[in-house]
């Protein structure tokens, strides 16, 4: 038990240096950090202008209203803020580091080399879109005279924790593919671009499109159940598919970087 | 296998497949739909042992396939065929046990964050290597003082030296203090100052913590001053396994004399006693065969009149150099 606790105040302590040093990185150079700030906030306005464009005063989209809309928006910002600050800037490491050989140094680490390289980097510039998501969901809810209920918030963190997980698991194996292939930057891009359609309720979607998007590309996973999970809208037959899709995604994501590093050959020097 | 020996290398080889790319656009564009893959030999059928506690250098030629050996030595790369075993471990699994008495430096490469100063980089290593803070103070304070390392630890990377940032990079690969060292070219491109000093820097962490190191360089100099043991691979094949003294008298068998003299002499006069390799009237010098050096230079001893007189071998690096680019059946 003690070795445990260990283990984990160890885990603790290595993220606590690895995020430390990828915001003194971002520190050292203050213009950037400007520039960041700016473009975070474009974004927003940017995202909310679009979905003011769309919607009406009285008006539905798939059966949602405005109100719940803007909290299917609140979790796609939510969800982004969490892409900016960890899964994208680590994704792109790896990619990076294949290439340039430096990988070799994560392999030589006595720890494992997923956990390393999925939380290696931390940037700040997430924390606004993680701020304006959770502002989002909960001006939302204020519109439809929401009544907290405990059990409707621990449902909606569970979904959302497994859609996080589903996201991460994706993403990590399409960029273990860089084994092979060295660049596969682009192909990071194209997922970016189809999660983009998490912005809208999934049911505004046609019903082909719909099926696509839950069980092929399980964007439905990543906003719109955690949003009917706080409506109350879900049954419990989706929470533990959602819970049983996150696992497995998750393992898929373990076994395949396992198997891909076998034909890891390693830059020349 | 020996009992004793810390790594065991038996019959190991390496195949890569590379692909071929023509010059120019079209040659682009044939490349693109179809690569013309063919297969090569990085490392053909070597096998060597290393005790522990040895330092031995691994030296070859651009391309002789020395960092694939060291790369599947320190389980980055799978052997195609063969057996690797490193401290009782077979590497490519990559046990944390195993990678935590291991280090690899890369003259090329580097582990620390470039827009930070060394510290910041040592103190990630050492949450990553489990290491307690006392712990780490301690090892980051003798470790700095063996590399004479103060102030520029707290310096950001980018604005160091290449023979500060090389010492740094030791700094933070020696940290969790590894008992095998693989170097692969660690004095690449810095001054002979810089040099020396991590030639020294290595042999004192060597006599302190009983390392074993194996270490490519093409600065023979780092091979004489730290390795009683030389390893030479061309091609991927092993060509020599042994002391770099033994090599120069089986690559030569010539000692080169040179003699300063009192009085002018002419060339012609020294042909009798050797070959000559450099002349004027008071200076001669001269490759004289190993088999009848005494009696030569008792003669020259006898016959001339000799102001100052001095026996070499003749430098390794001619002879290598000799050895790579003629047949190697000297050995």
């Amino acid at each position: 038990m003690i070795v445990r606790k260990l283990r984990f105040i160890n885990i603790i302590n290595i993220i606590n240096q690895f995020w430390g040093t990828s915001i003194a990185c971002e520190m050292e150079y203050p213009i950037n950090l400007y520039i960041e700030s700016i473009s975070v906030i474009g974004n927003l306005a940017g995202s909310i202008l679009i979905l003011k464009l769309l919607f009406g005063e009285g008006q539905e989209l798939g059966g949602w209203d405005w109100a719940r809309s803007l909290i299917v928006l609140g979790f796609y910002t939510l969800l982004e803020g969490f892409t900016i600050s960890l899964l994208q800037p680590n994704m792109k490491r790896i990619v990076n580091q294949i290439q340039d050989g430096t990988f070799d140094f994560v392999l030589l680490k006595p720890i494992d080399s997923q956990f390393i390289l999925s939380l290696r980097i931390f940037s700040p510039w997430g924390i606004p879109s993680v701020i304006c998501g959770v502002s989002l969901i909960i001006f939302g809810l204020s519109m439809i005279n929401w009544s907290l209920s405990l059990l409707l918030i621990s449902y909606t963190i569970i979904l959302f924790l497994c859609s996080l997980i589903i996201l991460y698991s994706i993403w990590f194996i399409v960029s273990t593919f860089s084994i092979w292939f060295i660049r596969v930057w682009n192909a990071n891009e194209v997922l970016r671009s189809v999660l983009v359609s998490g912005r809208y309720p999934i049911s505004s979607y046609p019903p082909v499109l719909r099926t696509i998007l839950t069980f092929v590309l399980p964007v439905a996973f990543l906003t719109t159940f955690p949003a009917e999970a706080i409506l109350g809208q879900i049954s419990y037959k989706i929470l533990i598919l959602a819970v049983i899709f996150s696992v497995l995604s998750f393992f898929a994501s373990r076994i395949f970087w396992k198997f891909a590093l076998r034909f890891y050959t390693s830059a020349s020097s | 296998m020996s009992v004793m020996s810390i790594i065991s290398v038996r019959n190991l080889s390496k195949n890569f497949r590379v692909s071929k790319k023509e010059p120019g656009l079209i040659g682009t564009f044939n490349h693109f739909f179809s690569r013309n893959t063919r297969t090569i030999r990085a490392v053909d059928d070597i096998s060597f042992d290393i005790q522990h506690g040895e330092i031995v250098g691994f030296i070859g030629p651009n391309g002789a396939g020395k960092t694939t050996t060291l790369k599947m030595l320190c389980g980055l790369i799978h052997p195609s065929k063969g057996l690797v075993n490193v401290a009782s471990y077979i590497p490519y699994q990559r046990t944390s046990s195993f990678l935590k008495q291991i280090t690899l430096v890369m003259g090329q490469k580097q582990q620390l964050i470039w827009d930070l100063p060394p510290m910041d980089s040592l103190r990630v290593n050492a949450s990553v290597y489990g290491l307690s803070d006392t712990e780490a103070k301690n090892r980051i304070k003798e470790l700095s003082e063996m590399l004479d390392l103060g102030e520029e630890l707290y310096r950001p990377v980018r604005k160091l030296s290449l023979g500060e940032r090389m010492k740094a990079e030791l700094m933070a690969s020696l940290l969790h203090r590894p008992s095998i060292l693989f170097l692969d070219e660690p004095t690449l491109g810095l001054d002979f100052n810089a040099q020396v000093r991590v030639r020294e820097f290595l042999k004192s962490y060597n006599k302190k913590f009983q390392a074993t190191v194996l270490l490519t360089s093409h600065y023979m100099g780092d091979i004489n001053f730290l390795c009683d043991r030389t390893i030479i691979i061309d091609k991927g094949k092993l060509f020599f396994d042994g002391s770099l003294k033994e090599l120069t008298s089986k690559l030569s068998p010539f000692r080169s004399v040179r003699l300063e003299l009192t009085k002018p002499y002419t060339s012609e006069y020294f042909s009798q006693y050797g070959e000559l390799v450099e002349f004027n009237p008071y200076y001669v010098e001269l490759l004289i065969p190993k088999t009848s050096l005494t009696e030569r230079l008792s003669l020259l001893l006898d016959n001339l009149p000799i102001k100052d007189l001095e026996i070499t071998d003749p430098p390794i690096e001619n002879l290598i150099a000799k050895m790579f680019t003629s047949n190697k059946d000297v050995l």
